[in-house]
C-alpha cells in the first residue's frame, strides 16, 4: 500500500498495527500527547492521505477482511485526530454569556464604506446577530451624508447571493489557498530575474491608501513590471479633459449649493457617478421654491434623470454636443466664434443661456458629461473658468485616484502586450476585462497567450474561464480594507461579517504576490499603525475612526487651477470638424442605471428595478426617438441590426419621447454569459459592438431592419397623464403668484361632508410627504424598501404579466411634445388613506385601520381575494400569485430582516409605512416614558432618499416635520377628489424656466 | 294545432301547451320511459363522455392551481379579476331562470311553466354549483375560504359585514340551499311514480329512498301543496335579491365602470335575459332528441323567446344608461371608461357584445323567427356569449385602465383560465346528461294536471 499520489518521495512507512498498539497503550492526558507525537512523526501524511476515501487507493482495489478491518481501525482512530486538526488556532467564545452590545432581536449599526469603481461611500450597516441585512447612508460622510444610491441599497444582496463564486479553482478543480499562493510564488520566482518584465497586474480604479502601499511595494520589487487600470465606468473624457486645458491630472467637484445656474452638457450628474448622491442632496436644497430657487439647463441626447429635472432641456446628438460648447464658448468670449447654421430657437436657447450664465458669474456650474469628448471637458473648464466658478461652485482638487490614468489606454497597452507575447504573468484582480473591454481589443483572444492568469472576483465570470487560477473575492462587507470617497475622504472598511466562501480581497493577493501573505486586518491596521506612529494611542484612533467610518479632515483640498496658455490650440486641434456634423445615426453606450456596467448583472433588486425613465427592467434596448421611429417605421420591441466598425448586434428597439433624433442609446453591462443564474443572458452586450476608439459615441452607425421582435418587460405601459391632475406643476412665477396652485386645480370634497364623526387619533398619526419639486425618480427608495421589507424578485416573465412586487414604485409621465416632453417622476406608495377604499371591501378583514392611521395589512388573515387591489385607487397593492420569495436557498434567507414577515404565496401585501420601525421606536419611547420624537421613525424610503424628498412623522404632532410639510401651500392629496383623505401627500412640482425662454 | 277541448287553449287562438291526445298514462309513460325504460342511448353516452372529459379538465386545471398559486391564470395588477369572476358571474345568472319559472311563474299561475321547471330547476342547480366554484378558487389560498363565513373562532374575528363579497357568500348559498329544496320537493311525488314503475331493485330501493315514503295521499298533496307554494315565495325575492348583491360586489367599489347605481336592476335583468337563453339552449335539442315535442311545445319556446327579447331590452337600456351617465356625471374618470369601452384596445370585444346582446335578439320580435327553432337555438347561443362579454367588459375593460394611468395594463385569459372555464361547462354538462338519464326531466305529475282529463275530473285525481 504505497502512497500514489506521492510515489517518489520515499518515507518510512507508518503501519497502522503500530499505530494501534500505541494508542491501546497510552491512557489519559499522555493519550493526546501521543496522538500529537503521532503527528508529528513521518509517514503520517501518507497515512493521512489515505484515511480520506478519494484518496485511499485501497478501497478502489479490492480489499480482502483483513484490509479492510485495518483500513476502518485507521479511520477510527484518526476520526479525532483529524477532527483536532480543523480546530481553528483562534479563541472561540461560547454564546452563554452574550457578547457586549448583542441583545437578541435588535440590530447593530456600524459604519463601513462600499466602493464603487475604486470610489467609497460612507455606509451604516444594520446587522441582525451577525448578519447584515439593511444599508443606509453614513450620515457624518460627505458623500452620503445619510443617504445612498441604489447600488448601495442593493449590494447587500449581492453579498448574499447563492451564485458568487465560493471556492479557489484551478482548471475546474477545486485548490487550497496556500496551492494558490505556492504557485504564484513559482510564476514570480521565473519573473525575478527580469526584474518582473512579464508581469502585468490589472485592476480597476484603486484610492485605497493601503493597496496603494502594497503594490508599490510588489512594482518596487519587480521593477520592471507593470500596472494597469481598466475601469469600465473610469471618467476618461475628464481626464483627458483636464489635463488639456489645465495641463495637469485634476479631479473636479460641485457644490450644487452654491449655484444659481447650472448647465449638463449631456452629463447625468445627478443620476450616474460616484459623487451623484452628495450632488443631488446639493441640488435638491436649491430646488425649493419658498428659498432661492436655482435654474438647470440640460443637453443631452437621451433623457435622464437630471434631464427630466431640468428647467430647459435640449435634446441634441451627443455628437453635437461639442459643437453647442464651443456656440457656447463663442456667446460668451472664450472661444473664437464659430458661425454655424443655426436654427433661430436653438440660438434663442443658447443667447438665453449665455446670458443667464454670465448674469451669475461665480455663482454657475458647467458639468460636461462623462461620456462626452474630452474637448467637451476641456471647454467646460475654460468656462467656468472665465465664469469665474472655479474655487466658488467648482473645486478642483488632485486627483482620488492613486495613480490617475487613462483607462481605455492602459488597457489597450495591456492588450498590445499581450498580443506581442510579452506577459508572462498576469493577475486580473477585481476586475472583469473579458465581458467589459471593447470588442476591437480581443481581450480574450489576447488574453490566451499568457502563460499565468490568475483572477480574483466576487464570480466565477468571463474572465474567471479563461485564467488558470480563479480566486472568490471578498464582498466590502466581508473586507477589511479602506477606500476614499469621490472628494477625498478616506474610510476604513471593516467587515460585518466573516467571508461566507473565504474570498479573498485584492490587499490580500497582492500581499501575498509580495511574498507575505496576511489577513486583511492586519494589513490594513499595520498601514495605518505606521501612518500614526507619531500621533501615539493607536488603539484609540482606531476605535474611533472605525466607529465613525471615516478619517476626518482626510478631503483632498481645493487645488489652484489655471488654463494652460495654449489650451484652445489643444482643443482645436483635437477637434474634429466632420465628428459633430451628425451625419447618419449615432449610438451612444451608457453606464446602465441597474446594472451599472455589467458588475450588478445577478443583483435582482437592480435588474427589476424599473430604469428611470424607460421603465424598461431586464433588458437594455435601443433607445430611438419618436420621429426616428416613425422615419425607419419602427415600433417598441421589433429587433434591429445595428453596425458599426464591421461589428453587427441585434437589439430590440425601444422609443423613448424626448430622444434626439438620429440618435440611438445602449445601455452597457448587459448580455452577460456567465454573470449568474440571475443575469446570464439578459439583454445583449453593447461590448460586441464598441470600439476602444468609440468607447461612448460612434457615428456612423447603420440600422437594419430584422422581422423579428423581442418582449421587453416595462412596469408602466401608459404615459400621459390624460388630462388628470396626478403630478401637478407649476413655474415658480405661477407659484410666487399662487402658493397653492396644487390644491387649486381639483375640487375635493369637504371633510365635514360625512355623516359620522371624524375619527380621533389620539397618540401618534403617521403621515407622509413627497416632494416632487427635487424627487428626480433614482429608484433608491425602491431597493431600499425591498431591502427592508423582505421583498421578492419575480423575474421578466411576471413583470410582463404585470405582477411586479415593489410596494413603492415611481411613475414616470411625459407631457408635451413628444420631441422634447416634460417628464416627471412621481413615487407611489401606499396613500395610506383615511377613508381606505381596501378596507371596507375585504370580507375577512384582513386590512383594517390602526389607531395610529396606518392602513394595516394582516398576512396571516389574507384569504387572497384581490378585491382590496381592484378597489384601490392607486394601485399600490401587490399580490402574490405565486410563491415568489426563495425559501429554499439558504444564504438568500441570511439577507432577510428579521422584523418583517416573509409573505407565501396566496396573499396581498403592500406598503406598510415600515410600521416595525414605527413599533421599535414606540418600544423605545414607552420604555422612556416618552412619546416617539420626531425623526425617530425613518422609513427605509425616505431614509435612503439622496434629495430628501420623502419626508416622514407625526401628523398629530404641530412641530413635527411632516405637519409643517403638510401645512405648505403646494400639498396636494393624490386623487383627493375620490375622498380617500390619503395620509401620503404630495408637494406639487415647481420649475425656474428662464422668462426669456417662455414662449 | 288548436284542440276543441284543451282546457289550456286561450281565447288568444295561439297553439296549447301540451299536444293534443295526450292521456294520464301517456304522459306517465312518455316521461318515465326516458329514464326506466330507454337506457343507456348512444347520443346520451357520447355526449356525456365528452361532458366528463371536460369535467377531468376542471379537476386537473383545479389541482395544478392550488398547487402552484393563481399565477397561472391571467390576473395581475390592475386586473385582478378575470375570468375567474366572469364565469362566476355568468353562471350565476344562467341560474336565474330555473329559480324565475318556478316560483315566479308558479305564483304567477303561468302554466306554461310546467313543462319547463323542473330541467330549468336542475339548470339552475348546476349553474349555482360551477358558479360556486370560481369565488373559491379565484382565492389565493382556497383553503382558508371558510373564513368568510361567520362562524365562532379562536381568532376571535368576524368576517367583514361592510364587504360584499360576504353578503354574497349569504346570497348565494341561500340560493343553492332554496333552490336545491324547491327542486327536491317538487320532485317527490315523481320519484314515488319511478320508485313504483322501476323494475330493477337498485331502482326500487334508491328512488324509494328518495321518495321519502310518498304514498300520494290526500293529506301528503295537502302538506305538498303547502309547503311547494311557502318554498316559491321565499324563492320570489331570492330570484331578484341574488344578482342585486352580485352586482353590489362591483356597484360598491370606487371603480369606474362599477361603480354605478343602475347595476342591482341591470344585473337582474341580465340574468334572467342569460338564464332563459340557456333554458333554450337546452330545450330545443332535448325536446328533439328525446321526441318531447308533445310537452315542450313551440308555444314554450315563444314565450320563452318573448321574455328574453323583454329583458334583453332592459339590459340595452342598462348599456345606453352607463353611457349616459357616464356623460352626465361629469366625471373625467366615467367619461374616459366610457371612450375607453368604446376606442380602447378592448372596443372589438365590446361591439360584439353590442352586437349579441342588443342587436342579434331583435330578431325575436318576428313571430316566424320565435317559432322557428334554428333561429332561436342560434340566438340563444348568441346571447350566452353576450352576456358572457358583457361581464368580460365589465370586470376587465373596467379594471385595466381605472384611476393612475400609469398602473394601466393588459389582460387576457390564459390556457388555465381556458380549461377552467371548459371545464365547468363539463361540469354543468355531466350533471344535466346524469339528471336526464336518472331523474325525469319534465315534471310527471304536473304535465297530468296539463292533459284534457285532468280539467273534467278534477276533483278525483289520485
Amino acid at each position: 500500500m504505497s502512497d500514489p499520489t506521492n510515489p517518489t518521495t520515499p518515507t518510512p512507512a507508518l503501519d497502522i498495527e503500530q499505530v494501534r498498539t500505541e494508542l491501546a497503550s497510552a491512557r489519559g492526558r499522555h493519550y493526546w500527547r501521543s496522538l500529537d507525537e503521532l503527528a508529528s512523526r513521518p509517514g503520517f501524511d501518507a497515512l493521512m492521505a489515505r484515511e480520506f476515501p478519494r484518496q485511499a487507493p485501497g478501497l478502489l482495489e479490492a480489499v480482502d477482511r483483513r484490509q479492510f478491518m485495518q483500513l476502518m481501525g485507521a479511520s477510527l482512530a484518526l476520526a479525532g485526530l483529524s477532527a483536532c486538526t480543523r480546530q481553528p488556532a483562534e479563541t472561540i467564545m461560547p454564546y452563554v454569556k452574550a457578547p457586549e452590545d448583542i441583545i437578541p432581536g435588535r440590530p447593530l449599526y456600524f459604519a463601513t464604506a462600499m466602493p464603487i469603481g475604486g470610489i467609497g461611500t460612507g455606509l451604516l450597516v444594520e446587522s441582525h446577530m451577525g448578519r447584515p441585512t439593511k444599508i443606509e447612508g453614513n450620515p457624518d460622510h460627505p458623500s452620503s451624508l445619510g443617504a445612498t444610491d441604489a447600488f448601495a441599497q442593493a449590494s447587500v444582496l449581492g453579498l448574499y447571493d447563492p451564485d458568487r463564486s465560493q471556492v479557489i479553482s484551478s482548471a475546474g478543480e477545486i485548490r487550497p489557498w496556500n496551492a494558490f499562493t505556492a504557485a504564484l510564488d513559482q510564476a514570480l520566482a521565473a519573473q525575478g530575474s527580469s526584474g518582473g518584465a512579464g508581469l502585468r497586474i490589472l485592476t480597476d480604479n484603486i484610492t485605497s491608501p493601503t493597496l496603494a502601499g502594497q503594490l508599490a511595494a510588489l512594482l518596487t520589487k519587480y521593477p520592471n513590471s507593470h500596472w494597469h487600470q481598466w475601469d469600465p465606468i473610469a471618467r476618461d473624457s475628464a481626464r483627458l479633459g483636464s489635463r488639456m486645458a489645465l495641463g495637469v491630472d485634476a479631479d473636479v467637484r460641485y457644490r450644487f449649493v452654491d449655484a444659481d445656474v447650472v448647465l449638463a452638457l449631456d452629463a447625468d450628474f445627478l443620476g450616474s457617478g460616484p459623487a451623484q448622491v452628495r450632488n443631488l442632496r446639493d441640488f435638491s436644497v436649491r430646488r425649493k421654491p419658498g428659498g432661492s430657487m436655482n435654474r438647470l439647463y440640460a443637453v443631452e441626447s437621451s433623457p435622464t434623470v437630471t434631464g427630466a429635472r431640468a428647467d430647459h432641456r435640449m435634446a441634441m446628438k451627443a455628437g453635437d454636443v461639442q459643437a453647442f460648447a464651443w456656440a457656447l464658448a463663442g456667446q460668451l468670449g472664450v472661444a473664437p466664434q464659430k458661425p454655424k447654421n443655426l436654427s433661430p430657437e436653438y440660438t434663442k436657447w443658447i443667447t438665453a443661456l449665455a446670458k443667464d450664465l454670465a448674469a451669475h458669474r461665480g455663482r454657475s456650474i458647467i458639468v460636461p458629461g462623462d461620456h462626452q469628448s474630452p474637448e467637451v471637458h476641456a471647454l467646460a473648464h475654460a468656462l467656468n473658468i472665465a465664469l469665474g466658478n472655479v474655487g466658488k461652485t467648482v473645486i478642483c482638487t488632485e486627483p482620488v485616484a492613486t495613480q490617475p490614468v487613462y483607462s481605455m489606454a492602459s488597457l489597450k497597452e495591456l492588450v498590445d502586450a499581450m498580443a506581442a507575447g510579452q506577459v508572462e504573468v498576469l493577475l486580473m484582480l477585481g476586475t472583469n476585462p473579458v465581458a467589459t473591454a471593447p470588442a476591437d481589443l480581443q481581450f480574450a483572444e489576447r488574453l490566451a497567450k499568457v502563460g499565468f492568469r490568475a483572477h480574483l472576483g466576487l464570480y466565477d465570470d468571463e474572465t474567471a474561464q479563461l485564467c488558470h487560477w480563479h480566486i472568490p473575492e471578498a464582498h466590502y462587507l466581508e473586507s477589511w480594507g479602506d477606500v476614499r470617497s469621490e472628494d477625498g475622504t478616506i474610510s476604513i472598511i471593516q467587515p460585518l461579517i466573516a467571508p461566507l466562501y473565504d474570498g479573498k480581497t485584492m490587499l490580500e493577493v497582492v500581499a501575498a504576490a509580495n511574498g507575505r501573505p496576511q489577513s486583511g486586518y492586519d494589513l490594513v491596521r499595520a498601514f495605518w499603525g505606521d501612518k500614526r506612529k507619531a500621533a501615539g494611542d493607536f488603539d484609540r484612533w482606531w476605535r474611533t475612526t472605525l466607529h465613525d467610518g471615516l478619517i476626518p479632515d482626510t478631503a483632498l483640498a481645493p487645488k489652484p487651477v489655471g488654463l494652460r496658455s495654449n489650451w484652445i490650440d489643444a482643443v482645436i486641434r483635437m477637434h474634429d470638424d466632420t465628428k459633430d456634423a451628425g451625419v447618419g445615426l449615432e449610438l451612444v453606450y451608457r453606464l446602465d442605471s441597474g446594472v451599472l456596467d455589467g458588475r450588478f448583472a445577478n443583483n435582482g433588486w437592480l435588474q427589476e428595478a424599473p430604469r428611470p425613465i424607460t421603465k424598461l427592467t431586464w433588458d437594455n434596448a435601443a433607445l430611438i426617438s419618436p420621429a426616428t421611429a416613425k422615419r425607419l417605421e419602427l415600433k417598441n420591441e421589433d429587433v434591429v441590426e445595428l453596425t458599426h466598425s464591421g461589428r453587427t448586434l441585434e437589439v430590440p428597439v425601444w422609443i423613448v419621447p424626448g430622444n434626439a433624433d438620429d440618435s440611438i442609446t445602449l445601455a452597457l453591462g448587459y448580455g452577460r454569459k456567465r454573470a449568474g443564474r440571475v443575469g446570464d443572458g439578459v439583454g445583449v452586450d453593447a461590448n460586441l459592438i464598441r470600439t476602444s476608439a468609440a468607447a461612448w459615441i460612434a457615428s456612423g452607425v447603420t440600422l437594419e431592419k430584422t422581422r423579428r421582435t423581442y418582449p421587453l418587460a416595462t412596469t408602466q405601459e401608459h404615459h400621459s397623464m390624460e388630462g388628470r391632475h396626478l403630478v401637478r406643476e407649476a413655474t415658480l412665477a405661477e407659484y410666487t403668484h399662487e402658493p397653492a396652485f396644487a390644491r387649486e386645480m381639483v375640487e375635493e370634497p369637504a371633510k365635514d361632508m360625512t355623516m359620522y364623526p371624524p375619527h380621533p387619533y389620539e397618540g401618534a398619526a403617521w403621515g407622509m410627504t413627497i416632494d416632487l419639486a427635487s424627487c428626480i425618480g433614482c429608484n433608491a427608495c425602491v431597493i431600499a424598501c425591498n431591502a427592508e421589507n423582505n421583498i421578492p424578485v419575480v423575474g421578466k416573465e411576471q413583470v410582463a404579466a404585470g405582477r411586479e412586487m415593489q410596494w413603492i414604485r415611481i411613475d414616470r409621465y411625459f407631457e408635451g411634445a413628444e420631441t422634447n416632453p416634460t417628464i416627471v417622476h412621481q413615487p407611489v406608495p401606499c396613500m395610506q388613506c383615511e377613508n381606505a377604499p381596501c378596507e371596507v371591501v375585504c370580507p375577512v378583514n384582513a386590512t383594517v385601520h390602526s389607531s395610529e392611521g396606518l392602513n394595516d395589512m394582516v398576512y396571516n388573515r389574507c384569504v387572497g381575494t384581490k378585491y382590496c387591489s381592484n378597489n384601490c385607487p392607486y394601485k399600490v397593492r401587490r399580490f402574490n400569485f405565486f410563491k415568489y420569495q426563495d425559501w429554499t436557498t439558504e444564504s438568500l434567507k441570511l439577507a432577510r430582516n428579521p422584523d418583517v414577515t416573509v409573505r407565501s404565496y396566496g396573499v396581498m401585501e403592500k406598503c406598510t409605512y415600515c410600521v416595525q420601525r414605527i413599533s421599535q421606536a414606540r418600544i423605545v419611547a414607552r420604555r422612556e416614558d416618552r412619546d416617539v420624537r420626531d425623526g425617530e421613525v425613518v422609513t427605509a424610503c425616505s431614509q435612503a432618499c439622496p434629495a430628501g424628498s420623502i419626508v416622514f412623522g407625526d401628523l398629530n404632532d404641530p412641530e413635527s416635520r411632516v405637519a409643517k410639510q403638510k401645512a405648505d401651500a403646494r400639498n396636494y392629496s393624490l386623487l383627493g377628489d375620490l375622498n380617500t383623505r390619503p395620509r401620503t401627500t404630495y408637494l406639487a412640482s415647481v420649475r425656474n424656466p428662464n422668462p426669456e425662454l417662455e414662449s | 294545432m288548436s284542440h276543441p277541448t284543451n282546457p289550456t287553449r286561450e281565447v288568444t287562438g295561439r297553439p296549447p301547451f301540451i299536444e293534443p291526445g295526450h292521456t294520464f298514462e301517456s304522459v306517465t309513460d312518455k316521461i318515465g320511459a326516458i329514464v326506466l325504460d330507454q337506457g343507456v342511448r348512444r347520443g346520451w353516452l357520447i355526449g356525456f363522455t365528452i361532458s366528463f372529459a371536460l369535467l377531468m379538465l376542471l379537476l386537473f386545471a383545479l389541482t395544478n392551481l392550488v398547487a402552484q398559486g393563481i399565477g397561472i391564470w391571467g390576473v395581475n395588477v390592475p386586473v385582478a379579476w378575470g375570468f375567474d369572476i366572469v364565469n362566476f358571474v355568468w353562471w350565476i345568472g344562467i341560474g336565474h331562470a330555473g329559480t324565475l319559472i318556478s316560483a315566479i311563474l308558479l305564483l304567477l299561475r303561468q302554466q306554461w311553466r310546467t313543462s319547463i321547471n323542473r330541467f330549468a330547476e336542475a339548470m339552475t342547480l348546476f349553474a349555482v354549483a360551477c358558479a360556486g366554484i370560481f369565488p373559491v378558487a379565484h382565492l389565493g389560498r382556497p383553503w382558508l375560504a371558510y373564513w368568510l363565513f361567520p362562524y365562532p373562532n379562536t381568532m376571535g374575528i368576524w368576517p367583514n359585514f361592510r364587504s360584499p363579497l360576504v353578503w354574497d357568500v349569504f346570497a348565494v348559498s341561500t340560493y343553492a340551499t332554496v333552490s336545491f329544496m324547491f327542486w327536491f320537493v317538487g320532485l317527490i311525488p315523481d320519484l314515488a311514480t319511478l320508485r313504483d314503475r322501476s323494475e330493477s331493485r337498485v331502482g326500487r330501493f334508491i328512488y324509494g329512498m328518495l321518495a321519502m315514503g310518498w304514498r300520494g295521499s290526500a293529506l301528503h298533496w295537502h302538506r305538498y301543496e303547502t309547503a311547494y307554494l311557502l318554498l316559491a315565495g321565499l324563492s320570489t325575492p331570492l330570484v331578484v335579491s341574488v344578482h342585486t348583491i352580485v352586482s353590489f360586489d362591483f356597484a360598491v367599489s370606487v371603480v369606474p365602470g362599477w361603480h354605478a347605481t343602475i347595476f342591482p336592476p341591470y344585473f337582474v335583468a341580465g340574468a334572467i335575459y342569460a338564464g332563459f337563453a340557456m333554458v333554450l339552449t337546452l330545450a330545443i335539442p332535448l325536446r328533439r332528441y328525446y321526441g318531447l315535442q308533445d310537452f315542450i311545445t313551440l308555444r314554450h319556446l315563444d314565450n320563452m323567446a318573448r321574455v328574453m327579447l323583454a329583458t334583453g331590452l332592459v339590459v340595452a337600456y342598462g348599456y345606453m344608461m352607463e353611457t349616459f351617465v357616464a356623460w352626465y356625471s361629469a366625471s373625467n374618470y366615467e367619461a374616459f371608461m366610457v371612450t375607453n369601452r368604446f376606442f380602447g384596445p378592448y372596443n372589438k370585444l365590446y361591439f360584439a357584445l353590442i352586437f349579441c346582446n342588443v342587436i342579434a335578439p331583435q330578431l325575436m320580435w318576428f313571430k316566424k323567427l320565435r317559432l322557428h327553432q334554428g333561429w332561436l337555438f342560434l340566438t340563444s347561443i348568441i346571447v350566452s356569449i353576450g352576456m358572457w362579454l358583457e361581464r368580460y367588459i365589465i370586470i376587465v375593460v373596467s379594471l385595466h385602465r381605472d384611476f393612475l394611468p400609469s398602473s394601466w395594463g393588459m389582460y387576457a385569459g390564459t390556457r388555465w383560465d381556458w380549461a377552467t372555464f371548459l371545464g365547468t361547462m363539463g361540469l354543468f354538462m355531466s350533471l344535466l346528461f346524469l339528471f336526464i338519464r336518472f331523474l325525469p326531466m319534465i315534471s310527471i305529475f304536473e304535465m297530468r294536471t296539463m292533459v284534457p282529463d285532468a280539467k273534467v275530473d278534477e276533483g278525483e285525481i289520485h
